[in-house]
Parts: structure tokens; sequence; C-alpha cells
């Protein structure tokens, strides 16, 4: 029972307080650093979204736990601040500014995890005239095998990218082959072979990859790049092999294999996020000042189109200025170097959007209280 | 009487101010004022030219104006550099600052583009490329010539001519070289050469730098328009064709095609009223439209008579054609870009925040002198400076904001300017309630230092740039900016207030117990103050990325920065209440405060990551580097037990009571105690 008191004395104490407050400044300032080199999604979640930040030594897979992490100082934090609230808060007048200060940040502490947890992120790329019902998730693809038989709508599976490993085999009871994958690259860039000059063999027997090149390119950190993965997959069918395929994120068009006398189309994509609506890009603006590269102003103006509801408007999507619909949101959110037609909308789905306006609203509101009783006081007592 | 002593030295202030808001004396009769008040579009928004040549001169010479006059052979001469080059070369230098009896003649921008624009074979001669590293200058042979001004050296345009191939040489190597990984000689050398195609095209941006008579050769020009069409078509039909017409139409549009390639300002105003507001041309763009257009855009013509006139030195045709040139601007519905280049000129010539940067230092001169002699009047009279640089400081931000209409922070140069304001406000009402020096020393300090640090930042070029997409929002700016910058000033002030408490402390005897005790009542005072403000604005901050890029949070750099103010003053305040430091531990732990904001506020735009960074600067790095430094060192200093503090030694000081107060855990009591005076 003592020892229960002591842990809750410690666990309800200020000195706690300060020292998680300490970690998480180091924590936020390591983290804020390592982005560069590691990039902010990357030191996002080896930072801020674990419970211990892990060193490795060059070689080995060891992984040392040398720091708490994101997850474990917010943890901490919410506990102490729970326990010291139960413990030796009474609650008077004087001190409702603190208490909403303290209730405003473990809504914010709680927000921020199930944001974390919840959210989904996508974008969606459109080009003028172009119609879509779905957004892609830009950091991870998947292979897809389609089953174009039925007339009236085609039958997908897709394997999430995780699976392909170079030398894996992947088996699936709606696939009549067996996909073996002979090399996988995490990011590469796809060229077009030149047959005279070429000295290897083109990467695959069969489809685009007799007449496209493909390299490997170290995996990007960097915010304005995403990676794309290729695959050169062989498929083996019950009277043996049908040959190799080059699949890559960048090649749009599926390609073809026929097995006991049916055809199937293999390719890789983006993972996908289906909705009910449809989004149409009509025109995409993109200004710049006059004689400067500045941006001046992006937007899209889309057709929103819900067969379901019948909806069928025009919106008009820009800087600061999002479309939320259907429980997601889409931002503005770039363009194509190469293509003025082309714009990237953002598209978050995050269903705990609302907690940290209650909770700033909570906590600012007590400071506000707080340091103005205070200043009152002040004045008052200088006054007399 | 003595009571209104104080009020002298604002009294004089005000009249320096005062004296700025009239229009600038003219050295010569060309109306060089009005010439630049006249609006260009540059950087996408309209700007009067003076600016134009502000920021050009300030980019390439990193001043505001050309000395014309100065020493030679180590003191042995003074006068006019040019009549004294030959007879002293090499030892050209500008005045030196003790200097005070000698008033060197200066070029002011306006003055000086007249003459890049009109009258080259001047310009040639001014010095006003600036080389910095010595081992560029020994490259390109450069040691016995140009003017130099505390280890700077500047040289004309003439005295590089020779050296154009080295140059380029070299920066045909540098360019390929990641602009940050440029070692300093490269740094210079690409500068340099930055400098000389700046000033190529403000040559070329008023006429082309070989015409001598423009409106003489435009009048042609425009005589040979309707000819001189017809005989290209006529040529191109395979007809019959006049070479003469034709030669008279293509001659002159060969030097208009090169100033529509290189001219820098855009200074045609938009054709009519079915273009858009901000189409305007350059000089030759407009040119080369003419024939197709079978007519010369008629503010042409006005730019061409100008430079005739200051060519052939008739001022007053020159004066006359731009109050012409003005009537039909404002004829022609282009009244408010007038108004905007007459305003922004005006606010060129009053230079508030360099007269603040002056005001500042000199009450926080007196206001230090104070502490030594007690004198009510050295600290009343930097109290009433203080206010008065306020005012100018308010009126010069309220005055930006006018011209921009914007919010005061839209930049990085802005918010030193807003941080500073945030400071001597924050220092004054310290001062106010407890009048013993230390507020107006604060104010002054840090008021001063943000405002040079302001005037470096400028040197990168225009300050009232636009803003990108993202930042074009004024609801946003007004609140999470101004209120995050706020929060910046509050915890600089109580590191500041802090080492005036260490400094005194350690190095004189002059801080009682009791001023010990107040001090640490003002940095408790002021860190709430900034909590609350790097709180909110940290949230608001939060609400704009929600409502810009779809999430609340992104760790990103700029935000994790905010972030880090915001924990460390949750720490400092938790510490207090916890009992865990006293008086010097939250001074200690208020100098560390000076070190988290000044990454946040600079630091993280070095990482070059983010959405947020905006603006890049090296030399920066070097002196956050060195404050860091100086900070720590402070830190370590408070750390020294009492025995080393020369102030708490001293026997004879009044046994106040213990230095802080120890509150229990869980104690949510203080802000500061009043004073009970």
């Amino acid at each position: 029972m003592r020892a229960i008191k002591a842990a809750f004395k410690i666990l309800s104490s200020l000195k706690l307080t300060v020292v998680c407050l300490c970690c998480a400044l180091v924590l936020v300032f390591v983290g804020t650093l390592a982005q560069v080199e590691q990039g902010l999604y990357l030191a996002q979640a080896r930072y801020f979204q674990s419970f211990m930040v892990y060193w490795s030594p060059s070689q080995g897979g060891l992984r040392i736990p040398v720091f708490p992490g994101g997850y474990f100082i917010g943890t901490v934090l919410l506990v102490n601040l729970i326990a010291a609230h139960s413990v030796r808060f009474t609650f008077t007048k004087k001190k409702i500014g603190i208490f909403m200060v303290h209730a405003g940040i473990i809504l914010l502490l709680l927000g921020q995890l199930t944001t974390e947890l919840f959210s989904i992120e996508s974008h969606m790329r459109l080009t003028e005239g172009e119609s879509k019902s779905y957004s892609e998730n830009g950091r991870r693809s998947e292979l897809v095998v389609i089953d174009p038989s039925d007339p009236t709508s085609d039958e997908v599976i897709s394997i999430p990218e995780s699976r392909l490993k170079s030398n894996a085999t992947i088996d699936h009871p709606r696939i009549p082959v067996t996909i073996k994958v002979r090399s996988y690259f995490p990011n590469s860039r796809l060229s077009r072979r030149a047959p005279m000059m070429a000295t290897t063999p083109p990467p695959a027997s069969h489809g685009l990859g007799q007449t496209i090149e493909v390299a490997a390119v170290p995996p990007t950190v960097k915010m304005d790049e995403r990676n794309l993965p290729s695959a050169v997959v062989e498929l083996v069918g019950p009277s043996g092999s049908l040959g190799t395929w080059l699949v890559s994120s960048v090649l749009e068009d599926f390609q073809e294999f026929e097995v006991g006398g049916k055809a199937f189309k293999i390719g890789m994509r983006f993972e996908r996020y289906y909705k009910p609506f449809n989004l149409e890009l009509q025109q995409f603006t993109h200004e710049k000042y006059r004689g400067t590269e500045i941006p001046k102003n992006f937007a899209s103006r889309v057709r929103l189109k819900n067969l379901q509801t019948g909806e069928d408007r025009e919106v008009s999507i820009y800087m600061n200025n999002p479309l939320r619909y259907g429980g997601e949101t889409f931002y503005q959110s770039g363009f194509d170097d190469k293509d003025p037609r082309v714009t990237i909308l953002q598209v978050v789905r995050n269903p705990s959007w609302i907690t940290p306006y209650v909770a700033c609203t909570l906590s600012g509101a007590g400071l506000l209280v707080q340091f103005l009783t205070h200043l009152i006081g002040f004045a008052k007592r200088r006054k007399s | 009487m003595t009571k209104k002593l104080h009020w002298i030295l604002p009294g004089l202030m005000a009249l320096w101010v005062l004296s700025s808001m009239r229009a600038p004396k003219e050295r010569t009769d060309f109306n060089s004022a009005e010439f630049g008040r006249l609006p260009v579009l540059l950087n996408g928004r309209v700007q009067p030219l003076d600016s134009v040549a502000f920021n050009a001169l300030l980019q390439m010479r990193g001043t505001t104006s050309v000395p014309l006059e100065g020493n030679a052979g180590r003191g042995a001469a003074w006068g006019d550099f040019l009549a004294l080059r030959d007879q002293f070369p090499g030892t050209l230098e500008e005045r030196k600052w003790w200097q005070f009896t000698k008033h060197p003649k200066r070029l002011k921008p306006v003055s000086w583009l007249l003459e890049v624009a009109y009258k080259p074979e001047l310009a040639d001669n001014r010095h006003i490329f600036l080389i910095h590293h010595p081992e560029l200058i020994s490259e390109l042979k450069l040691q016995n010539q140009g003017v130099e001004n505390s280890g700077l050296r500047y040289y004309t345009f003439n005295e590089l001519t020779n050296h154009f191939e080295v140059l380029e040489q070299q920066t045909e190597r540098i360019r390929k070289i990641d602009p940050q990984a440029r070692t300093p000689f490269e740094k210079s050398a690409a500068k340099l050469h930055f400098s000389l195609g700046l000033y190529h095209r403000l040559r070329n941006s008023f006429r082309h730098e070989r015409s001598d008579d423009p409106a003489a050769q435009l009048a042609a020009f425009e005589k040979a328009l309707v000819p001189g069409v017809e005989a290209a078509r006529n040529r191109e039909n395979g007809v019959d064709y006049s070479k003469e017409d034709l030669d008279a139409l293509i001659q002159p549009l060969e030097q208009y095609d090169m100033i529509s390639r290189v001219a820098y300002p855009l200074i045609i105003p938009p054709p009519g009223s079915d273009h858009s507001r901000d189409a305007w041309s350059n000089l030759g763009a407009a040119l080369l439209q003419a024939p197709r257009a079978g007519m010369l855009h008629p503010a042409t013509r006005f730019f061409a008579s100008l430079a005739s006139s200051f060519r052939q030195n008739q001022p007053e045709k020159f004066n006359k054609t731009l109050s012409e040139y003005g009537e039909w601007l404002a004829a022609h519905s282009f009244g408010s870009e007038v108004q905007k280049g007459r305003r922004e000129f005006a606010f060129n010539q009053l230079q508030p925040f360099y007269k603040c940067m002056v005001i500042y230092v000199l009450a926080l001169i007196l206001a230090c002198a104070s502490w030594f002699n007690w004198s009510e009047t050295l600290n009343r009279t930097a109290f009433s400076l203080l206010t008065f640089g306020l005012v100018v400081h308010s009126g010069g931000l309220l005055f930006r904001m006018i011209l921009e209409g914007r919010p005061p922070v839209t930049n990085l140069y802005s918010s030193a300017i807003f941080v500073g304001w945030g400071t001597v406000v924050l220092g004054l009402v310290l001062e106010r309630i407890y009048r013993n020096a230390i507020g107006s020393v604060v104010a002054g300090l840090v008021g001063f230092i943000t405002l040079i640090i302001a005037h470096h930042l400028s040197m990168d070029g225009d300050t009232m740039e636009m803003l990108r997409a993202v930042l074009d929002t004024n609801l946003w700016l007004a609140t999470h900016v101004v209120v995050i910058t706020l929060g910046y000033s509050a915890t600089f002030v109580a590191g500041f207030l802090a080492t005036i408490y260490i400094v005194r402390g350690i190095f004189t005897k002059s801080l009682s117990r009791e001023t010990a005790q107040i001090l640490g009542r003002m940095v408790y005072g002021i860190i709430c103050f900034g909590t609350l403000f790097s709180f909110v604005g940290t949230i608001l901050g939060g609400i704009w990325a929600d409502q810009s890029w779809g999430r609340f949070w992104g760790w990103d750099p700029k935000e994790n920065g905010a972030l880090l103010i915001v924990i460390w003053c949750a720490v400092i305040l938790h510490a207090r209440w916890g009992g865990i430091i006293k008086e010097r531990g939250l001074m200690a732990m208020a100098v560390f405060g000076n070190i988290v904001t000044s990454f946040s506020w600079f630091g993280v735009n070095m990482l070059g990551v983010g959405l947020h960074n905006y603006g890049f600067m090296e030399a920066v790095f070097q002196w956050l580097t060195a404050f860091v430094v100086s900070q720590l060192v402070l830190i370590g200093l408070c750390l020294l037990p009492e025995k080393y503090w020369s102030s708490f030694q001293a026997k004879d000081a009044p046994a106040g009571p213990s230095p802080s107060r120890s509150s229990g855990p869980g104690s949510y009591d203080p802000l500061p105690q009043p004073t009970g005076k």
C-alpha cells in the first residue's frame, strides 16, 4: 500500500512534469534536426509517433533504445496530469483557469493520438477534363491483377507493396497464376530502351518491359518527391512459366496476360481510396506575380457529382479555402511542373479534426482567464 | 524647469524626424525627387523608382547612398574621389567615424539611378561594387584601386571592365556549384557577377545605353511605323518594297529588342483599361508592340523625352515632362499607382526604423548611465526618448501596413521590426511600473538589436515583396503571426532581463537584493505573458494549418520551433511552482529561453525543409551560433556559486528576505507580488 502511495506521489509530482517537458523539448529539437537527413515523414514516425527512439549502429540489425519517443512522453504526461489533478487539486474559483488549460491539454494529447491513429492522407491528381472517384496514397503502392471477364464490373485483386520483396512468391486463390517477384525496386526511374545501345537483356520478356529500361534509385525522403516503385515479376501458370513482366507505379497502362484462354491484366499502382462521388477538374489556374516566379494563386474549379444524392455542383478549391465533403477535406496542395493543366489535391480523412479546436479554445481561454485574474489582482494591489 | 529637462532630447529627435518629412533638397535643377516618385512594377508590385534604386543600391553596395568624397593618401588629403584617385592610387577611404566635421557629398539612390539611366559615363565612375573577399580582389588585381571603408572595398564599373573575362570564367565554374556549398570566395565572385548584371540591366531599362537622343530616335521610329510595316509586308509577299523604309523601322527595333530582354523594372503601365492592372511591361517590350499596334504607347514618349532632356542638360524640359507624365498617369486611371509611388517615396525618405535605431541607442546609454549615478533626469530622459522612439516605430509599422495593405508581419524582415516593437512596448510597461531603468535598458537594447537584425535582413532586396500563395491570407497573418511574434518579444525581454541580473550581479555591486527580487518578479511576469502568447499563437498556427493543409499539426520545423518555446515556458513555470528552481535558476532558464526563441525564429529557416521556410541566410548562421555561445556563457556564469557574485558578497547589502520564495508543490499562486511602493 505504501509503495502504491509512493508511486502515486511520483506520478502526480510536478518534478515528473518538468522532467517530461524537458524530454519533450529535447525530442522535438532532435526530431526537427533529424528531418534534414531523414525527411519529415520518416523523422515523424521515428521520433514522434513511437514509444522509443532507437539508435542503430551502422552495421547489424541492432536497435538500442536511447530516448523516450513521442507516444511515451505523451502518455506519461497524460498520466501525470490526471494524477496531479485527482490528488492535489481542489477546485476553486481561483484555479479555474489552470484547470481549463490542463483539460485542454489532455484533450489535445488525446486528439493528436486519435489523429495519428485514424487519419488517412491521400491525394488526387486531376488533369483538366478528367474525372475521378478515388484518391491515391502516394506513399504506398499495390500490385493489382484484374479479371475483366465480367462485362459489368472488373474484379480487382490487389496485393500490398509490403509483400513485394525480391524472390518472394505470392499465391492468391482468385489469381490463376503464382507470382514470383524477380526483382523489386522501392524507388526507380524508367527510361525508353535504346536497343542499339543496350548491353543487357530487357528487364522483362513480355509486355512493356521489353522496350523500357528500369533503374533502381535510392528511396527519397524529400517532402516534395515520392518513391516510384517498380518490380519485375514472373507469372507461373499450371502449365509452367508464362514469362516475366515489368510493373511500375509509373506505368499507367495495365498489361495483359493469358491463362487457360482467359485474359487478365496486371500492373502496379498507388493504393486507392474509392469515394461515392466524382470530382471532375474543369479548370486549373496557376498565377504568378508579374515579372517574378512567386506563386500568387492556385485554384481548381471542380465539378462534384454524387450519383446517390443527385448532387451536381461546381466548387472552387484554392489556397486556404478547401472543400469539405463526405467526411473528407480536399485541399489545393500542388501542381505539376511539366503540365499546367494538372492539379494535385490533398485529401484528408480525419475523424477527430474537431478535437484540437475544442481543446485549444479551452486551453487558450484558460490561460487568458488565469493571466487576466493575476494581472487584475496585481494592478489592484499596486493601486492600494 | 528641471522637471521638463527630460523632454529636451526627445524634442531634438522629433525635429530630426520631422525634418526628413520635407521634400529633400535638390542639388541639381533636375527634379530628381519627382522622378523617384514615378510608379513602376517590380517584384510583382507597384513601387516608386526610388525603391528600385534604393534596393538595387542596397544589394550591390550594401548601403543606401554613394559617397563621392573622402580621405586619400592615408589622411593626407580630403576631397572628391575622382579628383584624388590618380594622385593617391589605392588609398582612397571613406569618412572615418570620428571625422565629425567632414560632410562628404553623397548621391541619394534616385540621383544615382538617374546617372545610371541617362549618364552612364558618370555612373561608371561611382564606387558601387562591393567586393569583400581579399582573394577576389587580388585575383582581379584590384589592390591599387577602389575605395575602402572599414575593411570593405568598393569599385567602379570602369575599374572592373578589364576583368570581365576572369570573372566570367570564375562564374562559369561557380554556377555549377550548389549555392550552399560555395566557399566565401565563390560567393563573393557570384555576388559581384550578380551586381554587374543588375547594373547592366538598370543601364538599359530607360533607354538603350548607346542611344544618345532617344526622343529623336523614337520620333523617327514613329514616322517609320506605317511605311516600315508596309515595306515588311511587301517583302513578305514578294512585291517591290522600300529598303529605306524597312531599315528605318528595323534599326531601332534591334535596340528595343535588347532593352526588352535585359530591362529591370517594368516602367510602362498597362496599355488600356481592358488589360489587367498588373500588365506592366518594360520599355523595350512596349516598343516592340508598336509595329503591330500601329502606334506608340504614350508612356514611351515621356520616357524618351526624359532621357533626351537629361542627356542634353535641359532641366526645365525634364521637369515639365515629369509633371506631364504624372498628369497623364492620373488621367488614365493610374491615380492609385501614382499615390502608391508618392507614399512609398515618402516612407523611404523618412527611414523610420533607422531613426528608431539611433533613438534606442541613445536611450540605452542614458538608462545605463542612470544606474551609476542614479540620476532621475537621465532615467526620465531615457523613458521619454523610448516613448518617442515607440511612436516613430509604431508610425513606421502603420505606414508599412498601409503601403502593403497587410498586417505588420509578412516576412523575416518585418518580423524583426515587429519583435523590436513588442520588446519596446513590454520594456516601457515594466519601466512604467518599476521606474528603475531596467525596463528602459531592455527596451533600448533589444529594440536596437532587432532593428540592426532587420537592417541586415533588408540587404537581401525588396522588403515589401509579394506573399506567396500559401501566406496570402490577412486573417491568419494578422492573428497567428502577430501573436506568435509577440511571444518572441516576451521571451527575449525575459532573457535580457535575466542578462541584466547576471551581469549586474556578478560584475558590479549595483544589484541590491531588492532589485534582484524585482527582476525575479519581472522575469516571471514576462514569462507568463510569453507563455500565453506563444501558446495561443501556436494554436492559431495549428488552426491555420488545418485550414490550409488539412492537418492541425504536422511536425513541420517552424511548428516545432513554436512548440519548443511553449514547452520551455511551461518548463520554467512548472519548475518554479514546484520549487525546483529559485531566483537564479529562473534567470538561467530565462537566458536559455533566448536560445530556444532564436532557434525558433531563425534556426529553423536554415534547415531547408518544410513548408514554412521563407528565407535562407548563411551569414545568419554564424551570428546565431555566436549568440547561442554567448548565452551559454551567461548561463554558466549564472550557475556560479554566490560567493563569486560581486553584488551578493557586499557585506553592507540590506539583509532582505531570501532571494526567492520556495512555494510548495501544487501551490499555483504566483504572479508578481506588488512592490508596495
